[in-house]
């Protein structure tokens, strides 16, 4: 019984990983960095991890916790509450809805398919914002942000990949 | 009862999939409450914001130390390579200081007299409390500073905060131990100024992009490229004669400033309390509006 109660935690701690993993990017994605001129463009981390996890793991990553990380980055990043909610939500929605598309195929596809959505999250975050603002802004970087996330995304989803092998195991969730 | 579980999942299945629909639609929903919220009630979210950003804090802290010390190896190599060059620019701006510091000296001492032959008041000294910058966002949504001093430490909001190069912003939220800077170039940021040289009044508004604009100049100013801008000390928010920026284009579409202040750069700032109290009931006003309403027509 004990074996049964250690195994159980090990399994619960395990399942947790990829809502903390996102946390840790949540908070590391305004640290400042003081390289030059990359503030700006400094891409939304925990979107790659939301698009990641929804595609390989939804189990472990549920509705509310989508909710509580875009909630997080809202506040501490400083934009119009309720921005990187919806986005967050809407890549969540859409990338399950379309999860036979990506999931198990080649990572250039999947790459790809972070590109394609990537870019939609990108228009909807800036034009949420202009709504809020009522005026329009620079697309611009919102654009080379896009490009940037677009580069450092295969480094974060292998880290992703490794990180679902090793501690996760072969997918469970058939649903 | 062979036949029970299959029949429950028949049911259950399709009610579980409508289930989190709803929730998902549910949860949209109460994103686009919480925006019209933060539009309708600013004070509210800002104090969400404010606990929020408090707690996560000493994590910040802790982090932006080891980030600080990697950003600054690669700056190092990055400068190394261009020493010989930094050199010889530092020599001569060496030069053109010494010459400025005997001008300035000269100045100060005449200054001084005359400021006692006409018996005028002193512009009040500041206190400075000095801060690390543990966290922050640049961008087309928001540009804005987390700090780790906090009312404990006697920030208080619309306090102006600078750099060693000069105005930085000022402080839009104030929790116990932590505190949000709005940068001078966020689109909430309106500050007024005046060209040094000129004397021409105005007012420097962000738009979220690299470079403010000056806007509400008198009709008929004439504004020239490299003139420097520094704070007005209209409306009694920030103190007059901090060092803002220099006009960097004027064109059509506006005049733009570029700051002197590099946001890249930022690691410690200083808060400058001067003792002002330019918004009269801080608790009441919507982070902007107090500035706002003190724009002139």
């Amino acid at each position: 019984m004990n074996a049964v109660f250690w195994q159980r935690l090990d399994k619960a701690a395990r399942s947790i990983t990829p809502f903390g993993l996102t946390l840790f990017l949540v908070v590391l994605s305004v640290i400042p960095t003081r390289i030059p001129d990359y503030a700006e463009i400094a891409p939304v981390l925990a979107l790659m991890s939301v698009y990641h996890w929804a595609i390989y793991r939804p189990n472990l990553m549920p509705l509310w916790a989508v909710f509580i990380l875009g909630f997080l980055q809202d506040l501490l990043s400083g934009v119009p509450l309720g921005l990187y909610i919806i986005v967050f939500l809407t890549v969540y929605g859409v990338v399950l809805s379309q999860r036979r598309f990506f999931a198990g195929k080649s990572f250039m596809l999947y790459w790809l398919g972070f590109g394609i959505i990537a870019f939609g999250a990108a228009l909807e975050s800036w034009m949420l914002a202009s709504l809020w603002n009522l005026t329009l802004l620079k697309f611009e970087t919102v654009f080379f942000q896009y490009l940037v996330s677009l580069g450092i995304f295969p480094i974060v989803a292998w880290i992703f990949l490794r990180w679902q092998q090793a501690l996760l195991g072969q997918d469970e969730d058939a649903s | 009862m062979e036949q029970r579980p299959s029949a429950l999942l028949r049911i259950a299945a399709p009610l579980r999939s409508l289930v989190q629909r709803f929730m998902y639609l549910g949860l949209i929903a109460a994103a686009f409450g919480l925006m019209l919220v933060g539009k309708i009630d600013a004070v509210l979210i800002d104090r969400m914001r404010a606990e929020v950003t408090n707690a996560v804090s000493p994590i910040l802290t802790a982090l932006s130390q080891p980030v600080a010390t990697v950003s600054e190896g690669i700056n190092t190599v990055r400068d190394l390579a261009l020493i010989r060059e930094e050199n010889i620019r530092l020599a001569q701006e060496n030069a053109n200081l010494k010459q400025w510091h005997l001008v300035a000296r000269k100045l100060q001492a005449e200054n001084a007299a005359l400021q006692a032959l006409l018996s005028s008041v002193d512009d009040r000294k500041p206190r400075y409390i000095t801060a690390r910058v543990v966290a922050g966002t640049l961008g087309a949504f928001s540009n804005s500073l987390v700090i780790n001093a906090g009312a404990v430490d006697n920030v208080k909001k619309g306090q102006a905060v600078l750099s060693n190069q000069g105005f930085v912003g000022r402080i839009s939220i104030v929790a116990k131990h932590s505190a949000r800077v709005l940068l001078a170039n966020d689109i909430n940021s309106r500050v007024p100024v005046i060209i040094e040289s000129t004397r021409t009044r105005g007012i420097m508004a962000g738009s979220n992009a690299n470079r403010p604009k000056l806007i509400h100049l008198p009709p008929n100013a004439r504004v020239t490229p490299s003139e420097r801008v520094v704070t007005s000390g209209h409306g009694g928010v920030f103190p007059p004669g901090l060092p803002v920026g220099v006009v960097a284009s004027v064109s059509d579409s506006g005049v733009e400033v570029s700051l002197f202040s590099n946001y890249h750069k930022l690691e410690f700032v200083r808060i400058a309390d001067f003792g002002l109290s330019g918004f009269v009931d801080t608790s009441a006003v919507k982070p902007g509006a107090g500035e706002k309403a003190a724009k002139p027509r």
